[in-house]
């Protein structure tokens, strides 16, 4: 879980010591700025290491034919890219991490924008609702994965504990369903708790959204005799797209890189299989680095198609102020 | 962030009177559901093994009983205090880190500075699985693998960019005319630092702590592609208390670690729930 990149909280002046481009770099100009990059230059070495090295690293386990532990790196031209996708478990995760992925980021952005949509115009007890709809993401997945594994128990309602035993002392036996072990629809189940968690966030970053519209426009719009609906229709929605791609960034990344709640939830069964799971079981079950690697760079394209026109956004449009 | 009064327009109608009924009923309704895991955590914990019974899976403890929670400290005890060293030493140092970068980014800024900062974003939003099999190996040629100072090494470096993203935002609001007079004076970089920047920095260093605190608390990934049973942090351990199905689920032994080992954070997040805000807000709105 990370929060999102770029934004100053307020407008930023134009930096006093930064180099213009274009000026020749004179002794003094490098003397004021140098301390700084010096400063900062272990964090360059760890990141550039760390993030960058690895990840050269490991797409280059991928492009070889490492498919055991022992065999030397052999350049292989990406055989492993194409063969993946015979791999009787691999469409399956592709499958199961979008349906995932669409039920997730759906799920928790409707139902956070709902939640501030209601708390927008002031409520009574508002922190502790925000309290109680923000808790879930101070707790792992892992324990959350605990109790929802017992909530989501796919046996019938005279055996299993419980939503399927609730909704039988409800009378609501139709509801009673196999969760996150239905073979097509498994992974929406699998979603809710995900949605339970992060709904709560989405939910503030909308409030603060809707508060940060202006009082003046909501007001210039009801003089003109606009109806409260179309107030916000047409003066506040717009206002919140910055907020929507915030939102769908952040949950998108996390969706993609789903891994501890299904852990936690299903452990490493096919039916609810994830390219997270699957870069794992190549590893330390398969014991197949090759193939764990290549997982993983699909992985990493699929964050950073996501990821990357969004930061190279927020920074420039941070600068353009 | 203050309430605010009801509608301008004409507080009298149906609609509008309806519209005040519905609201906090709905709101209402959604907390009932976002506690029913909590119901279920809290009273399942302190159930006896004797009302496993499906059948009462809903109701109260008939006997309150302690023994779910005896069982679950003593497995969770090694990992709590793996996660404790962890967390902490992880968080200090991301943090201290994420302190200088982001005043050098916001207030002492190089050639290519945004260049850079853009590359440490990066950093925060890559899948660890992409760097976790080389990382792995390099840890292993480090000697450091499976030891907790292996787990700090990693957690510290994939915490670099957060911590300076938070701190950048935060510094960018000191006036630039604050630090250029303490240059004029012949400050350098870190008696500016020191006497300017470090003596504001409290909020932001408690929000980094405590975002820090609360992702390695809950990290996973890490744990199990580089740590070893002696280093294994509370969620590892947690997780192994789940495998094996073996004889009839320890319900209430399994709910009592679940609880164990959020405690922390949710202490956290109850007690300084104003700073645990502002971290998920990091940057992500204008201001």
């Amino acid at each position: 879980m990370t929060a999102a990149p770029g934004r100053a909280p307020v407008a930023e002046r134009e930096p006093v010591h930064a180099p213009r481009a274009g000026r020749r770099w004179r002794p003094a100009r490098v003397r004021r700025w140098l301390p700084g990059l010096l400063l900062v230059s272990p964090s360059i070495v760890a990141i550039g290491l760390f993030v960058y090295g690895l990840i050269f690293w490991n797409t280059r386990v991928a492009v070889s034919g490492r498919h055991d532990e022992v065999s030397p790196y052999k350049f292989d031209k990406g055989k492993n890219f194409v063969d993946l996708w015979d791999d009787a478990s691999w469409p399956p995760a592709v499958r199961h991490a979008l349906l995932f992925t669409a039920v997730f980021v759906g799920g928790a952005l409707l139902l956070g924008a709902f939640l501030a949509f209601l708390m927008d115009k002031g409520i009574k007890g508002e922190a502790g609702f925000r309290v109680i709809y923000l808790f879930p993401m101070a707790i792992s997945f892992i324990a959350s994965g605990v109790v929802w594994r017992w909530l989501m128990n796919p046996a019938p309602p005279e055996r299993a504990v419980g939503l399927n035993q609730l909704f039988g002392k409800l009378g609501l036996d139709a509801l009673a369903n196999n969760w996150w072990q239905h073979p097509t629809w498994g992974m929406a189940a699998m979603a809710l708790p995900a949605i339970w968690q992060m709904s709560g966030y989405v939910m503030a970053l909308y409030l603060a959204g809707f508060r940060g519209v202006p009082e003046e426009l909501r007001e210039a719009a009801r003089v003109d005799g606009a109806s409260e609906w179309k107030v916000y229709r047409y003066v506040v929605f717009p206002q919140l797209r910055p907020v929507t791609l915030s939102a769908l960034i952040i949950l998108g990344h996390i969706s993609l890189k789903v891994f501890d709640l299904i852990m936690a939830i299903a452990g490493k069964q096919i039916i609810t299989y994830v390219p997270a799971i699957a870069t794992y079981v190549e590893v330390f079950d398969r014991h197949d680095p090759a193939n764990g690697a290549t997982i993983a760079t699909y992985l990493l394209v699929a964050v950073a198609v996501l990821v990357i026109p969004y930061l190279v956004w927020s920074v420039r449009a941070e600068r353009g102020r | 962030m203050t309430a605010r009064t009801a509608p301008g327009g004409s507080p009298g109608t149906l609609a509008a009177r309806t519209l005040r009924i519905v609201r906090p009923a709905i709101l209402l309704a959604f907390v009932v559901l976002f506690l029913i895991p909590v119901y279920v955590l809290v009273v399942t914990s302190f159930k006896p093994l004797q009302e496993a019974d499906p059948s009462s899976a809903w109701s109260l403890p008939g006997s309150w009983s302690a023994d779910g929670w005896r069982s679950a400290w003593e497995t969770l005890r090694p990992g709590l205090a793996n996660s404790v060293k962890i967390a902490v030493s992880g968080s200090l140092i991301a943090a201290v880190l994420g302190s200088l970068n982001g005043y050098v980014l916001a207030k002492w800024r190089f050639p290519g500075a945004d260049a850079v900062f853009t590359l440490f974003l990066f950093g925060m939003f890559i899948p660890y699985q992409a760097v976790m099999i080389p990382l792995a190996g390099l840890l292993t040629d480090l000697e450091l693998v499976g030891t907790i100072r292996g787990l700090v090494l990693a957690h510290v470096v994939y915490g670099i960019p957060i911590c300076t993203l938070i701190f950048r935002n935060y510094y960018v609001t000191i006036p630039d005319e604050l630090i250029e007079a303490a240059r004029v004076d012949g400050a350098g970089l870190l008696r500016a630092y020191s006497a300017i920047v470090l003596p504001v920095s409290g909020p932001a260093f408690a929000v980094t702590l405590i975002w820090q605190f609360t992702s390695l608390w809950n990290d996973f990934l890490f744990a199990v592609f580089l740590g070893a049973p002696d280093s294994w942090p509370v969620t590892v351990m947690l997780n192994n208390t789940a495998g094996s199905g073996a004889v009839a689920v320890q319900y209430n032994q399994q709910m009592a670690a679940a609880l164990l080992a959020s405690l922390p954070t949710l202490l956290v997040y109850l007690l300084l729930g104003r700073f645990f805000m502002r971290g998920l807000m990091a940057g992500a709105l204008k201001g």
